[in-house]
């Protein structure tokens, strides 16, 4: 083959990462999965802060009560609880990747678009009967 | 210097420079699938204790929270999500973080800060369960 053209050298990435591969859906969730996981994280101190302020008593657990009634409060809340409720179904998706199931190209999108309308959907549905727990139904 | 129990093929020099297995295996993942495992039904069980406190007042709130059994599942979730996030912000830390100082500095920050929440949220539960 001493007469044939050498191909002329393609430029590759050495090491593909997120600025190279096309977006899926798949990829996207994975992150959505690690974002939504810190910012459990840091929702910790919240969890935190209302059980040492039921514990320290009615005036620190009325500070409590104040911020989550104000609007940046309830936005955080109802924030925490779709990150809590997607992390969980995103977990429960890869624990069944994990298995070694749901790796079919129609499947691992199922599973995908599933777990954020599950997540939402749940969150909804949470906060509504939240409202009605609060109005004492 | 002669080590004679030693086997293997490495120099020892390769043994001491922290390049080789860190002889911890597969934990890190499997307690990581673990405590997930284990917070499936303690978030439903921790979700539904907190909608019942929902605009609740101090009095209501607080004995909800000394029953044992709310109290002793909102210790298991404490617990097991405390030291699931303590895993999953090492991953993201090791992942990101290339500077070698900075990033014994966060891990360092990462264990801090995982268990001062966690001993504070379970401090507050059984404050809630003991206190007379």
């Amino acid at each position: 083959m001493a007469d044939s053209v050498a191909p002329a050298r393609t430029e590759r990435p050495l090491s593909p990462h997120l600025q190279i591969y096309r977006p899926a859906l798949t990829m996207m969730m994975s992150i959505v999965h690690r974002i939504t996981g810190a910012a459990l994280y840091f929702g910790t101190l919240l969890l935190a802060w209302c059980l040492i302020a039921v514990a320290a008593g009615p005036q620190a657990y009325g500070a409590v009560q104040w911020f989550m009634e104000t609007l940046f409060g309830r936005l955080i809340l109802f924030g925490y609880t779709w990150a809590l409720l997607h992390h969980m179904l995103g977990g429960i998706r890869h624990l069944i990747w994990d298995l070694g199931y749901g790796f079919g190209p129609g499947e691992r999108e199922w599973l995908t678009v599933a777990t954020l309308a599950g997540s939402v959907a749940l969150t909804i549905l949470l906060w509504f009967a939240g409202y009605l727990v609060m109005v004492g139904i | 210097m002669a080590d004679s129990d030693h086997k293997g093929m490495r120099t020892p020099f390769g043994r001491v420079a922290h390049l080789g297995a860190a002889r911890s295996g597969t934990r890190h993942f499997w307690h990581q699938r673990l405590t997930a495992v284990a917070d499936i039904p303690l978030t439903i069980a921790a979700v539904a204790i907190v909608i019942a406190m929902f605009g609740r007042n101090h009095a209501t709130v607080k004995q909800i929270l000394s029953s044992p059994f709310v109290g002793i599942v909102m210790l298991l979730f404490i617990l097991t999500s405390v030291y699931h996030m303590w895993l999953g912000m090492q991953e993201i830390i090791e992942d990101y973080v290339h500077d070698e100082r900075l990033k014994i500095a966060t891990l360092m920050l990462n264990t801090f800060f995982s268990f001062t929440v966690g001993f504070a949220a379970v401090y507050a539960i059984l404050d809630l369960s003991f206190r007379v």
